[in-house]
């Protein structure tokens, strides 16, 4: 084995710890986040936390066994967890999806009015940067983690990121749209009506014509004049959008928050790992360590991949070949056709297996201080409490190293 | 010009998706390559500016200009032809085309100092998507003379399964914009070659169940939509495990005739056989547990009645060699 292994993840001690009150599940799309942070939660469930998993986008049949039938934007207990000891120190696991839209409508229905509030909601630019726009379900997931957070029910929040290709996404997203709706090209747009004396607008308005000429030949009047309606309406509210991203993004540098990283053991997802472990670190923002989901296992490791491809070569070469010492009952049986199809099975996963290595290793190098937590490759889809367990228990300290 | 038949005679315009983690940059890559065998020239593009084609091909980061990257692979006494590859943003997307309709280059590179394209693409989701989908539609449409077509196929990284059909359907995305107007008839052109029969949209998945159920989403999507045509399903990273049915059955359950396997270990000439063969076993049951999960989600890609490509796992990670496989292994399917 090449290159120094690295510190072990413990993440019983982060789930038992009741000072850990928010765990962020980071990492690119398509590395198993969503079942990490259900695994987590409910790991933590049954060690007595009282948990909410507030997931983004998860399989159907993962969703149900959570008795999560719909997008139903609210918390929703999960039964079918195992407590042990007496009801005082037994944990509660509760689920929610995030419905990105209704979280946007909350947000405007809370600081407008119900008229202006309703007239915003009609709006079809609304209606786009509610549902479409770039940004805003990293900006609702993190306003969504406020709420949870605000709300004081759960002591242990486990948040699932959105399916973004970067996980740096979750970090920016917020801000950028925040910046967006503050902005002054958007403010521009409503400007003429009260130009007033302020200087730079003025100095901007000369330029105004040209901008807003532009924009109306690519655009087309309807868009802009649904901005401008959209950005009036909302103006008591402007700042609010911007200060909110901010409070979320303090909270998330708070003392009892902790990221973890999740990535399969592949070039692309360890990559975008190494970017957000660096990003944390700028933002001193609180790394637990990295989760490598899926990691071949080899049960029967000693035997290297060449000498089973050689093997599997012999038992391939002409049956009938007497020297090679194989019994009559194998030589056209289907235990020879078994044993080839093994040999060439473990060759390959052994040859998986030191790809995947060789990718940790380099991430290990080049952040040797991240504790890193292995999750054995799962043969299926998991989809039941069951399943979601049995990751769980990769993540006892006990587990031995990779081969 | 075409000297074997393929599934998609007559198509120019590939448009491939799939879920994140699929392998939908390299599929594309795989599949310009296997389009620009025998002298064809080919043109790969990137849509969400994370330089994927770059990474895949192991080239430096790629401008927003069509750049050669690669030669396809030949056969017989046919040379292979090329692979070209553009990275589009909408920002230079919307400058290109105002400098087209408006002559208007400063004002553009102005107004975009000024951050207002990166603000009128914000704003307005669909003008984004137009943008992209309007540079491969005039891709699609060069013509160049003593040529016909400037391209003989491209292909474009597209966004991921999720955004599909928002993406290609451009009608209902620009609606809410410029009604008349250069924009408009841009839209109406892209519209019309999204529509045309040279158009298909191919989805990349893997047989696990949230990829296979946004390629199933994705491909009801287009059919409610009615005009763009789904093309293949491309499976990526399949590992077929070769053995007969009761035996994969009877792995799966963890049934293995352990003391068989440690005589075949035997007789292979390895030692310590039946420590070997119960590890060994274990992995088999593994293997076969995932065989038979894959098989039942092949079996919900059958009901979508679209071809299917394989595409093998390829160990140790894709480089350009492993790309050339997998685009041999796509003209072998008649992909390509």
């Amino acid at each position: 084995m090449t290159g120094s292994q690295p510190p072990p993840l413990d993440v019983d001690r982060l789930i038992s710890d009741r000072r850990t009150r928010v765990i962020v599940c980071c990492g690119s799309g398509g590395v198993g986040k969503t079942t990490i942070a259900a695994a987590i939660g409910l790991r933590a469930a049954e060690r007595g936390r009282h948990v909410v998993v507030l997931t983004v986008d998860p399989a159907r049949r993962l969703a149900q066994s959570m008795g999560l039938s719909s997008l139903d934007n609210t918390p929703r207990l999960v039964h079918g967890i195992s407590t042990s000891g007496d009801a005082e120190s037994a944990g509660s696991l509760h689920a929610m999806m995030l419905d990105m839209k209704r979280t946007f409508d909350e947000i405007v229905e809370a600081h407008a009015d119900p008229d202006r509030a309703a007239q915003i909601l009609a709006n079809p630019f609304y209606q786009s940067l509610s549902s479409s726009f770039a940004g805003t379900q990293e900006y609702m997931a993190m306003e969504k983690l406020g709420q949870l957070r605000r709300a004081e029910e759960w002591d242990l929040i486990v948040v699932d990121t959105p399916p973004s290709r970067s996980a740096l996404d979750f970090l920016d997203a917020p801000q950028r749209l925040g910046r967006f709706l503050d902005g002054k090209l958007l403010r521009l747009l409503t400007a003429p009506a009260k130009v007033g004396g302020r200087a730079y607008l003025r100095v901007l308005n000369a330029g105004f014509g040209v901008v807003t000429g532009m924009l109306t030949k690519i655009l087309g009047t309807q868009v802009l004049r649904d901005v401008q309606t959209f950005v009036s309406a909302l103006d008591t509210m402007f700042g609010g959008f911007r200060e909110r991203a901010d409070y979320t993004y303090q909270l998330l540098r708070a003392p009892g928050t902790s990221f973890l990283v999740v990535a399969a053991p592949e070039d692309d997802a360890l990559r975008e790992a190494s970017y957000f472990v660096e990003r944390l670190d700028t933002e001193r923002m609180p790394l637990a360590g990295l989760v490598l989901n899926r990691v071949q296992r080899v049960p029967a490791a000693h035997l290297s991949p060449a000498r089973s491809l050689a093997a599997a070569e012999v038992l391939q070469g002409s049956p009938a070949d007497a020297s090679s010492g194989m019994p009559d009952s194998l030589a056209d049986g289907p235990a020879r056709q078994l044993t080839i199809a093994a040999l060439r099975l473990h060759a390959d996963r052994m040859e998986q297996a030191a790809a995947q290595h060789r990718v940790s290793s380099g991430f290990t190098a080049a952040h040797p201080y991240v504790p890193v937590a292995e999750i054995p490759a799962q043969p299926e889809d998991v989809h039941d409490l069951d399943g979601l367990r049995l990751i769980g228990e990769a993540f006892a300290g006990e587990q031995p190293p990779a081969a | 010009m075409a000297t074997r038949d393929t599934d998609w005679d007559g198509v120019r315009l590939h448009v491939v998706t799939g879920k994140g983690g699929t392998g939908k940059t390299t599929v594309a890559g795989a599949l310009a390559l296997a389009l620009a065998a025998d002298g064809r020239r080919v043109l790969l593009m990137e849509v969400e500016g994370r330089q994927g084609i770059a990474q895949l091909f192991d080239v430096p980061p790629l401008p927003y200009a069509e750049r050669r990257i690669a030669v396809g692979p030949g056969s017989g006494n046919r040379q292979g032809g090329d692979v070209f590859a553009l990275v589009a943003d909408p920002e230079s997307a919307l400058i290109e085309y105002l400098e087209m309709f408006y002559s208007l280059r400063h004002a553009g590179a102005a107004l975009s100092r000024l951050g207002v394209m990166d603000f009128a693409t914000t704003i307005a989701p669909g003008l984004r998507d137009v943008l992209l989908t309007g540079k491969a539609a005039e891709a699609v449409r060069r013509k160049e003379s003593g040529r016909g077509r400037h391209y003989d196929a491209v292909v474009m990284d597209a966004p991921p399964t999720g955004r599909i059909g928002r993406f290609l359907n451009v009608t209902t995305e620009v609606s809410d914009l410029a009604r008349v107007g250069p924009i408009r008839g841009h839209a109406d052109t892209v519209q019309k070659v999204m529509r045309s029969p040279e158009t298909v949209v191919h989805f990349v998945t893997v047989l696990e169940e949230m990829p296979v159920q946004e390629t199933l989403d994705g491909i009801a999507e287009l059919r409610e939509l009615g005009t763009i045509r789904p093309g293949a399903i491309i499976v990526n990273m399949t590992r077929p495990l070769a053995l007969p049915h009761d035996q994969l059955r009877a792995a799966a359950a963890g049934d293995l005739d352990q003391a068989q396997l440690a005589l075949g270990l035997k007789a292979a000439g390895l030692d310590d056989s039946q420590t070997l063969a119960a590890g060994l076993a274990a992995e088999l049951t593994e293997q076969a547990r995932t065989a038979l999960a894959q098989a039942d989600q092949e079996q919900r890609l059958d009901t979508t009645g679209q071809p299917r490509y394989q595409l093998p796992w390829i160990s140790g990670g894709i480089d350009l060699a492993g790309l050339y496989r997998l685009a041999s292994a796509l003209r072998e399917q008649k992909a390509a």
